[in-house]
């Protein structure tokens, strides 16, 4: 039906664009002087049926299957008195399972009747939205049908349409942050009802496994953030101490002493480097670094646990080698080239030029830049998931197990959820501090990247 | 010249001033040796892992088969319902008649049909469903053997380790090597692991399905974050007006390029499956969620690649009265088209290789068959890797590397494009 409301559309477009341009070329041949050219009179009418026609497409899509099942559910809502949410769930999959044709035993009678309402009700809105569509087109051409005259302004009719367009597609960027904002806040305020806010933010027991029957209360303390918080700190720490002494010398090597030839092959091997997906580091530090370290620990006789944070965190360190390198070589770049001349003119060596002139003033940059990579490593997720530990302990030695956010989110998500269980909703309130974290972070190191732009401009 | 020198005075060759030298140059070197190192490590690192995915992905890309002649007895097949016949005492037989030496014991006959994989039996019926007048006759198969003789074949189970430290025991590996000697074992290329979709057993585990998602999602994902990237892109670049909307939409741009991809992963769960009631597990959702990440990308490349396009151009369009958007749509746009794709292709790369916002929507499910429409459950590559990663079985390890290997061909082919678009296309001005 969706199809065939698309096709509709398609053709209602064709013929209005077909239409307008023959009536106004008939104009023009009759000899009259036309304000506009006739293919903007034909644009008019394809785009004045087109964008409310889509639109209403698109909503109807969007709406129809949630409008459809409340019709449903309030037909039958005398079954679900009693009924906690995760079971009305059930019972709605089920009832859509059988008005798919996959009946498993005997259901009762209503929820065959239920489904049988659902699968004529889908029927229904499919028609509708045919007929809306048919409808709506018809109209839109009517209208601009009538528009076709030699004083219409076409050009601008046209011209005001696709600007608004661009206005709408730049707006989505700003709706993305509402959404993700708007989502985070509403399911982490609804944590906050089951879970005190100091007992999240200032606990050191995270034990989300532990309420798992709809009565039981959680326990207290079991959502306390604090050790998760810290896990994550301690891999980005990790990260960090291989990631920044490791970017910032072959930064310093390509901008400095390396030849064309050498920058020629370096430059694409950091590239490839940074364009691995993470879920392949993450299968890497499982397969060689973490077995590696252990048998490494074993002969110095160390205790190192099997998901050490040391093996998630330096191969998180390797993932965020050539972003600190291509930040830093950036900011090497802009420091003018007068500073370098003018130090390797009094006769200092390049080294000293490097270290004293401009490592010093590409300082801001850089910083901005390892700024960015914290960020980074406090939200990389597949790599934490694969090889970090899912426990959380308060410790700080990186030879333990520890967990991350990302991981208690993932693990938190996977499998089933019911958006009622303090489980589910302590994820969200995860993500919500997860993105307050690298926001700060990151409008901290845009603001320190621009300020130091602003000194040599 | 000489005595310009001479008249500083200095004496260039005192021991201290020499040793003072040194002490520079030798600092010099060692900055530039610390580079070097670091740049080595940077390198050892990207070879280690491509040496280390090569080296236990290369097995899954050939597959262990056993040929066995079957005798289709009609005592357990049924003409008139092919699909229900006891495809396993087929099976069992057929064994039997391999290893005449065998007792007629459970255990032992277990043991031979063992060295099959569980999708013999199936191979077969689908067979004989196909062409029910087969039954009754001998005919020859090609099937795949089960994972653990698979490795033996390999050589990944050292028949030297003591036996209880062994998944194969001695008259298993016996049996196995009985058939090798009859020249019944091949090890022909593993189609397989791209035709097949994913199965709880490894030597039948495939990409299909994985690589059909992946194609939905990007294709969701292209269709959506193209028009809006570049309709955006012009307004800021183009049209906007320099005021305070405009900056908030640009802060936000660049924010959202830095927000961590599990939380466009939550965003969707909470949205589009909690609020929308959109499927769970459909590419299509996980295309709509990738857009939402590879916009800014998108936006943020177009824009440079609009910037690029000399003003000359725009002023000549302008001077001979083409309007504002016929500059831009006539002219401008077409220039800036190579950058743009470009662009695209590389954020579309970004999006092929994302897993943790498709984990949390649910595209990591055990689905065995490819899906047909976006809307159906299915995996994309890295959730499958990701899937396969977290498997016990060893046979998957091979899997997950070649898995891993095709997903980086399919990266460095698409980063390929965009190169060469680069560099066919671009022009200096």
């Amino acid at each position: 039906m969706t199809l065939l409301a698309f096709v509709i559309l398609l053709t209602a477009v064709t013929v209005g664009y077909v239409m307008n341009l023959r009536a106004a070329r008939a104009i023009r041949d009759g000899g009259t002087r036309m304000h506009s050219l006739e293919s903007f009179h034909g644009g008019y009418a394809a785009l004045m049926t087109l964008v409310p026609t889509f639109f209403l497409i698109v909503i109807w899509m969007l709406f129809q299957g949630t409008v459809i099942e409340l019709i449903v559910k309030s037909g039958i809502s005398g079954q679900f008195e009693g009924l906690g949410t995760g079971e009305a769930q059930l019972v709605m999959a089920e009832i859509r399972s059988i008005a798919g044709g996959r009946i498993f035993g005997t259901p009762e009678q209503w929820k065959l009747d239920a489904a049988e309402r659902l699968v004529a009700l889908r029927g229904l809105s499919g028609w509708l939205l045919v007929a809306a569509t048919a409808a709506l087109a018809t109209v839109m051409l009517y209208v601009s049908r009538r528009t076709v005259s030699s004083e219409f302004r076409a050009r601008q009719g046209v011209e005001r349409i696709v600007h608004g367009l661009m206005v709408g597609c730049a707006t989505v960027a700003i709706f993305v942050t509402i959404g993700i904002v708007a989502s985070l806040l509403f399911e982490t305020f609804r944590f906050f009802q089951m879970v005190p806010f100091w007992d999240f933010v200032l606990g050191t027991n995270w034990e989300p496994q532990i309420p798992i029957r709809e009565d039981q209360v959680a326990a207290e303390g079991a959502f306390g953030m604090l050790p998760v918080f810290l896990g994550t700190l301690v891999i980005a720490f990790v990260a960090m101490v291989i990631a920044t002494p490791i970017g910032l010398l072959s930064a310093i090597y390509l901008h400095e002493f390396a030849s064309n030839r050498i920058r020629g092959v370096v430059k694409p091997v950091l590239e490839v480097l940074a364009g691995v997906p993470t879920v392949v580091y993450g299968f890497f530090a499982i397969l060689v670094i973490a077995p590696a370290i252990r048998s490494f620990g074993a002969d110095l006789g160390l205790p190192i646990a099997s998901n050490t944070a040391l093996a998630a965190g330096s191969v998180m360190g390797i993932m965020l080698i050539p972003f600190i390198s291509s930040f830093a070589d950036d900011a090497l770049g802009a420091v003018p080239r007068s500073l370098r001349d003018g130090s390797l003119a009094v006769g200092a060596t390049q080294a000293e030029t490097m270290l004293k002139v401009l490592f010093p003033a590409a300082i801001p940059g850089i910083v901005g830049g390892i700024l960015l990579a914290i960020s980074r490593a406090i939200g990389e997720t597949m790599i934490v998931v694969m090889a970090a530990g899912l426990i959380a302990r308060m410790t700080i030695n990186p030879l333990d197990s520890v967990t991350t956010v990302t991981v208690q989110i993932v693990t938190l998500l996977i499998g089933d959820t019911a958006f009622d269980s303090p489980k589910t909703l302590a994820a969200f309130a995860l993500g919500m501090v997860l993105f307050l974290m690298t926001l700060c972070i990151n409008i901290l190191a845009l603001r320190i990247v621009r300020k130091y732009r602003e000194i040599y401009d | 010249m000489t005595d310009q020198t001479n008249n500083t005075g200095f004496d260039w060759t005192t021991p201290s001033f020499q040793s003072h030298m040194k002490r520079r140059r030798r600092s010099q070197l060692q900055l530039k040796l610390l580079g070097l190192g670091a740049i080595a490590i940077a390198f050892m690192m990207l070879m280690l892992l491509i040496t280390s995915l090569i080296s236990t992905g290369y097995h899954a890309f050939t597959q262990t088969h056993l040929k066995i002649e079957v005798f289709l007895d009609p005592e357990h097949l049924d003409p008139a319902k092919p699909a229900r016949g006891n495809y396993r005492q087929i099976l069992t037989d057929t064994m039997k008649t391999q290893f005449p030496d065998v007792p007629d014991d459970r255990a032992e006959l277990r043991k031979l049909t063992s060295i099959l994989s569980n999708g013999a039996q199936f191979q077969i019926r689908d067979r004989v469903v196909e062409n029910p007048g087969l039954i009754g006759e001998t005919v020859q198969f090609d099937v795949p053997v089960a994972d653990t003789y698979d490795q033996l074949n390999k050589g990944l189970i050292d028949p030297d380790t003591p036996e209880e430290y062994r998944r194969l025991k001695n008259d298993e590996i016996a049996n196995f090597e009985l058939l090798k000697d009859r020249g019944l074992v091949t090890e022909p290329l593993n189609t397989a692991l791209l035709t097949n979709a994913d199965s709880r057993f490894p030597e039948l585990a495939g990409l299909k399905g994985a690589l059909v998602g992946s194609f939905y999602a990007l294709l969701t994902c292209f269709l959506l974050s193209f028009p809006l990237g570049i309709g955006a892109a012009i307004y800021l670049e183009e049209f906007a007006p320099r005021n305070r909307v405009s900056d908030l939409i640009e802060i936000n741009i660049n924010n959202l390029a830095a927000v961590p991809s599990v939380v466009f992963g939550l965003l969707a769960l909470a949205v589009f499956l909690g609020w929308f009631g959109m499927p769970r597990s459909a590419p299509f959702v996980g295309g709509m969620t990738l857009a939402l990440m590879t916009l800014p990308t998108i936006i943020i490349a177009t824009r440079a690649a609009l910037k690029a396009v000399p003003p000359s151009i725009r002023e000549a369009a302008l001077a001979v009265g083409a309007s504002r958007q016929q500059v831009v749509f006539g002219h401008v746009l077409p220039l800036a088209m190579p950058g743009i794709l470009t662009g695209t292709i590389i954020g579309l790369a970004q999006a092929l290789g994302e897993t943790a916002p498709l984990l949390l929507i649910g595209m990591n499910a055990f689905i065995t068959s490819a899906p047909s429409t976006p809307f159906d459950s299915a995996t994309a590559l890295p959730t499958q890797i990701f899937i396969w990663a977290d498997s016990p079985e060893r046979g998957f390890v091979s899997r997950t590397s070649a898995a891993i290997l095709v997903l980086l061909t399919f990266l460095i082919m698409m980063n390929a494009v965009a190169i060469f678009l680069r560099q066919k296309f671009e022009r200096k001005w």
